[in-house]
């Protein structure tokens, strides 16, 4: 593998753990968002919220890192989706801005109101930015975003499957989140709200299956060297994330809950890698590929280095911040 | 044919202005929280650790209580940071295209640095009550390496844009080759990143003991607040001769490696010796209107000797020289002359507290330190301007200018008119929250913290 190899891997790596950690805080505030007025919604909010509080900024810095990596390694890349794709990018960002604000704020007020407003912001924006990420990626996939740069400003996303794939990135959130929060609810006692989640967490099920099926046709008429790769060198992991994601369902059903985080996660998991095996070995498909966008060795080397002192230092943080958090050493009631 | 040529380049002109506006602004918004986030663990951890080690529960409350608001000033600050990384591609793609492997690779260390302080900061301000109060207290030293470390790595790549080098250019333009250590440690870090970190920890302590300055004079002077005034400001008094000594040493280094700059915020025209230190006044082409002047003291402050030679814009070509000197020289002179107000408060505190082991008595003394959290943002932007603006037309000195580097894409102005707008929302939002998190603490008195912090199996160990 090359150097610049290497780096596209970090980079799928990064997206995997963002797509997993950052889109299922997203996902609670889909959940957020639909669970009803104050009265109803109080105790699955209270849920979202203590499980949330602790580690969305963590999971947040997962975005930087993606970016960061993009720039340094694939400067060429960078660029070109930045000139091109420069409309579903500032509206993630905006996103960005009013779920972190909105979720920091929420749990700092104390008026109905206040909370409200400041809720709204939150939960809405949590649809808002994974639907424009999702675009982003659905328009890369789809060829369009020319290695130069400067690509058309709406023709480039406004398709079926740059905004399928934004479907698909709330619907897996939302799957996402509601499986942690089944296991949350679980192990804080909340047999109630182990139930509400369980539920939420079916539909969401079926939901992202039914987006991913249809991306499948999407990938066929938009993105015809990304499909005939998936079924092909990519049709072992697609097939991965048909069994999870099956074998999820059927526990939901039978009301199993051991083992349904990490088949979960690896039903989502798959898909990223199956698309990354598929573009393989291109970055923006099928204008630049990996070997032509990347920057000169040593900055390779820099930043495989800093990626070798993260797995050792960042990554053991963050299974002690999970792990504190999950016994709930670290939360709210520890303010 | 004209007319057709003549249309995008204004187009693209405007887009140069609206997208620097645009930057400025939203680092300005920025630096402030980034500060904050910087020199917020070792204002915090000295509290708690007075808190353990005495046994002092006025200590202990205000180290929970400025966690709490660390809670909001830091989630703002991501945010907004994440906004900055955003635009360096959306606004700057030209340059992120060209120069991504070069001026990266400091952010690719940032992006460490960053994880750490999310991750501590949540284990340190969720974990109050349930760890033991030393395990707690360290939980809290990653972040002050963390904020030490990412103040590094972005004030190093901005240096690097100033004094560049650790890189080779192919005929068209292209990064072919990187060094990676002479990238980070270009000569301009050396100054800068301690400039800013001292900066970031004066901004916060100011700041942080401003509020209590206000609190005081409203009558509020019991032990709570004159802690919370004296941990915060002895910090930003230490820091702010140490700047001074920093400011100075920089001043040189610009004067030697980027002396248009240093021409344009000195009002220096013709080169030669002797040059006259301007203070305050409007620059033009023909010298400085309306400043006091001082004989020579440029040149002495330069090589410490009137015979210095310092560089005028003469001797810059005409396309290189920086836009707005006056704006560059009155930022100069207010960052300079905010910093020696800041000295002699820190002089005052000294003698008060050599004299009295106690605060200056005089309301004169509270009311300075009100105003000085607000003084030493704005000495902050100022230095920003004269380091951002004073490299203009160049985006990388000597290599890229400016408008290279800007986006092609349309709307710039509106976004940045939705940008001030969605920045006055968060910021009012912010200090709203904060305000009414103070107001409910002054309701609940101190009895609500009263009781130890700690878990009650940790509550022993915690002295």
């Amino acid at each position: 593998m090359s150097k610049a190899d290497a780096c596209a891997v970090i980079l799928w790596v990064g997206a995997t753990m963002y797509a997993i950690f950052g889109g299922a805080d997203f996902g609670g505030g889909f959940w957020d968002l639909f669970s009803g007025d104050a009265e109803r919604g109080r105790r699955p909010r209270a849920r979202i919220q203590r499980s949330l509080t602790p580690v969305w900024e963590a999971n947040h810095v997962w975005l930087i890192f993606i970016l960061v990596v993009l720039w340094t390694a694939f400067p060429e890349a960078f660029g070109a989706i930045m000139s091109t794709l420069y409309v579903p990018l500032s509206l993630a960002a905006l996103g960005i801005v009013l779920r972190g604000a909105g979720f920091a704020f929420r749990k700092s007020v104390e008026s109905l109101p206040a909370q409200r407003a400041l809720g709204a912001c939150f939960a809405v924006s949590s649809l808002m930015t994974p639907f424009f990420m999702g675009a982003v990626v659905g328009a890369i996939a789809a060829g369009n975003v020319p290695a130069e740069g400067n690509g058309p400003a709406f023709s480039s996303w406004l398709e079926p499957l740059p905004l399928l794939t934004g479907a698909m990135f709330v619907a897996s959130g939302a799957y996402l989140a509601a499986i942690f929060l089944v296991a949350d609810s679980r192990r804080a006692g909340e047999g109630e709200m182990e139930k509400y989640f369980a539920r939420r967490a079916l539909w969401a099920a079926g939901v992202a299956g039914v987006f991913a099926v249809a991306g499948i046709f999407a990938l066929h008429s938009d993105a015809r060297y990304i499909f005939d790769r998936l079924v092909a060198e990519g049709l072992p992991l697609v097939i991965l994330s048909a069994i999870c994601g099956t074998a999820v369902l059927a526990m939901l059903l039978r009301g199993l809950r051991r083992g349904l985080r990490p088949l979960a996660i690896v039903a989502v998991a798959a898909v990223i890698w199956g698309w990354g095996v598929a573009q393989f070995p291109y970055l923006l498909p099928t204008s630049l590929d990996i070997s032509t966008a990347a920057a000169p060795d040593p900055t390779l080397v820099s930043v495989l280095v800093v990626f070798c002192i993260a797995a050792v230092t960042i990554l053991p943080a963050l299974a002690l911040l999970y792990s504190l958090a999950q016994r709930d050493i670290v939360g709210e009631s520890g303010e | 044919m004209l007319g057709l040529d003549a249309l995008p380049l204004a187009a693209s002109e405007s887009n140069l202005l609206a997208a620097r506006e645009l930057m400025a602004f939203t680092l300005a918004f920025h630096i402030v929280l980034a500060s904050i986030g910087v020199a917020f663990p070792a204002i915090v951890l000295t509290a708690n650790y007075i808190g353990l080690r005495r046994q002092d529960p006025d200590a202990m409350r205000l180290a929970r209580r400025w966690s709490k608001v660390a809670a909001v000033t830091f989630a703002t600050g991501a945010v907004t940071g994440t906004v900055l990384s955003f635009e360096f591609g959306l606004l700057w793609p030209e340059f992120m295209a060209r120069f991504g492997d070069a001026f990266g690779i400091a952010f690719a260390i940032e992006g460490l640095f960053f994880f750490t302080e999310a991750i501590f900061l949540a284990i340190y301000i969720y974990g109050w009550k349930r760890l033991g109060g030393w395990a707690h207290f360290w939980s809290g030293v990653p972040m002050l390496v963390a904020g030490f470390g990412g103040a590094f790595s972005v004030v190093t790549a901005n240096a690097w844009m100033n004094t560049p080098q650790g890189f080779e250019l192919d005929a068209a333009g292209r990064v072919v080759d990187t060094a990676p250590f002479q990238v980070l440690f270009s000569p301009a870090w050396s100054y800068e990143v301690p400039h800013m970190i001292l900066a970031a920890y004066m901004v916060a302590g100011f700041l942080f003991a401003s509020v209590y300055a206000v609190g005081m004079l409203r009558g509020r002077r019991d032990r709570h607040h004159r802690l919370g005034l004296l941990i915060p400001l002895t910090i930003a008094c230490l820091a702010t001769p140490l700047q001074i000594f920093w400011g100075d040493l920089a001043a040189r280094e610009v004067a030697d490696h980027q002396p248009a700059k240093f021409a344009a915020f000195e009002c220096i025209q013709e080169t030669g010796p002797d040059q006259t230190e301007y203070l305050g006044g409007i620059c033009t082409d023909d010298g400085v209107k309306g400043a006091i002047g001082i004989p020579g003291l440029d040149s002495l402050l330069v090589g410490f000797s009137t015979d210095t030679v310092v560089t005028g814009l003469e001797d810059i070509p005409a396309d290189e020289r920086p836009p707005a000197n006056t704006l560059l020289h009155l930022s100069f002179d207010t960052m300079v002359g905010i910093g020696f107000a800041l000295l002699a408060l820190g002089a005052w505190l000294a003698f008060g507290w050599w004299r009295r082991r106690d605060i200056p008595a005089t309301p004169w003394f509270l009311r300075a330190v009100a105003v000085s959290g607000a003084a030493a943002v704005v000495a902050l932007w100022c230095g920003w301007i004269v380091t951002e603006v004073g490299r203009q037309p160049w985006i990388v000195q000597g290599f890229m200018r400016t408008e290279e580097a800007v986006t092609e894409a349309e709307g710039i102005w509106f976004a940045f008119a939705g940008v001030m707008l969605l920045y006055a929302a968060l910021g009012t939002t912010a200090i709203l929250v904060i305000r009414g998190m103070t107001k409910r603490w002054r309701e609940q008195g101190e009895s609500d913290e009263s009781e130890t912090p700690y878990a009650p199996s940790a509550g022993g160990r915690a002295g």
